[in-house]
């Protein structure tokens, strides 16, 4: 609650007084990441050929959905929730894959990748301004633009198809250098750092947080309850875009029908990053270790031989059993 | 309510206030005359559609999302929503077909499929009860659980064989007296036992009054936890027999046979007048709600390609949804 708050002194603080202040703010993330090296270990253990490059392949699965997660993170932190994310991803998926289809280079793919991140923006923006100006629940207005933006990718994509830029395939795909980071892990970091680290920090960023932990607090405080809602929503597409995108660079096509896990698994990685669901707390790194840990687990029972089936159930039972520790820690807490 | 019924003002009926406050008060007269309207259109566009024929198929569709919607409806009063009926619906279904051919038949099968629902409900509700999780991450991820076992059970009886019992196609699928379709002797009795459980029953109204203020509801001996446990196992059972019913209607088992339904059973709630922020609404307009919605899909069919029709079905929900906002805003 109180990362953001802190970015309020004016009085520069020492590095060891820093370092110690992210490390109490980010007890929760931090745990995630130690809980995910140990799953690497495990994997390792499980799965002896689990090697650098298979490190890189989960990463590149990975990248959507914990994009994904990203878009989420914002939209649950400013007190919305969109659970339209995963057709707003399959339209700028479609659409890229579609033009890349029919117009190739580089060039062009670079200006179709501008105009993608665009539409991307007017569907959140579009999301933003019916929650604004209908004053209908969040969760109802996603739930509609959910079917229409899966009727437009239907439209633009009748089947499964198109094509991905090679850059842009080679962007998510193997490792960089001497294959020890995987590109798709080095972009994903890359791309949150890029929207988030400047949006945090900024004045917007701050609003953010204060219209998702009490709206009415935030308006007389002479927050722009209603812009920031509208732009909340806008980012959130812009990053549902970009996942959009490498869902087209990952798997090199556009597919018009929304995956249905996504949506949950999104909603489920925020809340197990340390998002409240609530509103106004947590960050959008917690989520995507998350995301990842998620995975790892699923890849795992793979290797172990375990019907894959179980690896759904297991990702269910993990996510209300954290869900269920949180809130009765959070309950004990606040009636001593 | 109050200007109509005021003598001083004779012409109370033409100001908008007026209109603004029946409709707020008695939803069921603009949705029904939505649904009129819908009728008229689909016989407008293809003349000769609507018959009794229809009607009856019209209603036998109706009456699994009614079902489901019942589901959101009585969750959505008190401030939470059922994301799992989707999955535990199609599970009902598929674990059924599974036992067809087994020692103990059918009843076997629904018997199984209701513990089974049941359990998974009880689950919803301790998690949303007891330890106050967000009912709508709760119910998704037991949906992901539900799935994830029905996916197994797949496997497991993939040599068993499987199919949906006469029973169920009957009453999926059949007629009485040529017209009335019998999945109205699941439909009718369930609606009835809901009506007065809201409107006659203590239950009913613990609902209202935990959606409406739960600490208000709290300081007056509500126990809302139980409350809330109890309605989760209830929705659950409902949607197990949605799911037993649209089994028997599409002829089909499958683990996600009715998973496009669930979206669509929010709408129907939320149609109907019910509000997701808790304590008010009710199942009539929920009926209404998903009359209109398979009408309009129906309409839409006949009218418009599926890309289309996902495009204006979702525009029309958040279109309504947001004349009940204007409509019912307190100011």
């Amino acid at each position: 609650m109180t990362t953001n708050m802190t970015t309020l002194g004016r009085r520069r603080p020492a590095l060891a007084e820093v370092t110690r202040r992210l490390a109490r703010n980010n007890v929760w993330t931090l745990g995630l990441l130690g809980f995910l090296v140990v799953l690497l270990a495990f994997t390792k253990l499980v799965n002896s050929y689990y090697s650098l490059d298979s490190l890189a392949s989960t990463a590149t699965s990975v990248l959507p959905l914990a994009l994904a997660a990203v878009a989420q993170a914002i939209a649950v932190i400013s007190g919305g929730i969109d659970l339209s994310i995963s057709s707003q991803m399959a339209l700028t998926s479609c659409v890229a894959a579609t033009m890349m289809a029919s117009y190739p280079g580089d060039g062009t793919a670079v200006a179709i990748v501008i105009g993608v991140l665009l539409l991307g923006l007017v569907l959140g923006a579009i999301n933003g301004a019916l929650v604004v100006v209908t004053k209908v629940p969040d969760i109802i207005v996603t739930l509609s633009t959910y079917f229409v933006w899966a009727g437009f990718a239907l439209l633009v994509r009748p089947a499964p198809g198109g094509a991905a830029a090679p850059w842009l395939k080679d962007l998510v795909i193997g490792s960089l250098g001497i294959d020890v980071l995987p590109k798709a892990a080095v972009l994903l970091v890359v791309i949150v750092a890029v929207i988030w680290i400047p949006l945090s920090r900024s004045r917007l960023g701050l609003s953010l947080y204060a219209i998702g932990s009490n709206r009415l607090a935030a308006f007389r405080s002479g927050v722009p309850v209603n812009r920031t809602k509208f732009l909340s929503y806008a980012i959130t597409g812009l990053v549902a875009a970009v996942a959009g995108l490498s869902l087209t660079a990952s798997t090199g096509i556009g597919t018009p029908v929304p995956e249905p896990t996504y949506v949950l698994i999104s909603i489920g990685a925020v809340v197990l990053g340390g998002v409240s669901m609530a509103g106004g707390v947590g960050g959008v790194f917690g989520p995507v270790v998350a995301v990842v840990v998620l995975q790892l687990i699923r890849d795992d029972m793979t290797f172990m031989h375990v019907d894959p089936n179980f690896g759904l159930v297991a990702q269910g039972f993990i996510l209300i059993g954290v869900l269920m520790a949180g809130s009765f820690v959070q309950m004990r807490r606040s009636r001593s | 309510m109050t200007a109509t019924t005021d003598p001083a003002r004779d012409r109370a009926w033409l100001r908008p206030a007026t209109w603004r406050n029946l409709f707020r008060d008695r939803p069921l007269l603009p949705l029904s005359m939505l649904l009129v309207l819908l009728v008229i259109s689909v016989e407008l566009a293809r003349p000769g559609t609507v018959s009794a024929n229809w009607a009856a198929f019209t209603v036998r569709q109706a009456a699994v999302l009614a079902i489901l919607g019942a589901c959101q409806t009585l969750t959505m009063l008190t401030g939470g929503i059922d994301l799992s009926v989707g999955y535990v619906a199609s599970m009902a279904g598929f674990v059924t077909a599974t036992f067809v051919h087994q020692p103990g038949g059918w009843v076997l099968g629904i018997a199984v499929a209701l513990g089974a629902a049941a359990l998974a409900g009880l689950i919803n509700g301790i998690g949303s009860g007891i330890f106050r999780v967000h009912p709508l991450i709760m119910t998704l991820g037991m949906g992901l659980i539900v799935l994830g076992f029905s996916n197994v059970w797949q496997l497991q009886n993939v040599q068993t064989g499987s199919g949906v019992p006469a029973e169920l196609r009957w009453l999926g699928t059949g007629l009485s007296f040529d017209v009335i379709p019998n999945d109205l002797l699941v439909f009718v009795p369930v609606t009835v036992l809901l009506i007065v459980l809201l409107k006659r029953t203590g239950y009913g109204r613990m609902l209202y009054a935990v959606g409406d203020n739960p600490v208000a509801a709290r300081l007056s001996g509500v126990r809302s936890w139980q409350v809330v446990v109890v309605l989760y196992v209830i929705s659950a059972l409902l949607a197990a027999v949605a799911g037993l019913v649209q089994s028997g209607l599409s002829n089909t088992a499958s683990v996600t046979l009715v998973t496009p339904y669930m979206l669509p059973s929010v709408a129907a709630a939320v149609i109907g007048g019910t509000s997701i922020l808790g304590g008010r609404g009710g199942y009539s307009g929920t009926i209404v709600g998903a009359l209109i919605l398979t009408v309009l899909a129906g309409f839409l069919s006949i009218i418009l390609p599926e890309p289309w029709r996902q495009i204006v079905f979702g525009s029309i929900v958040v279109l309504v949804a947001a004349a009940y906002t204007r409509v019912t805003a307190e100011s």
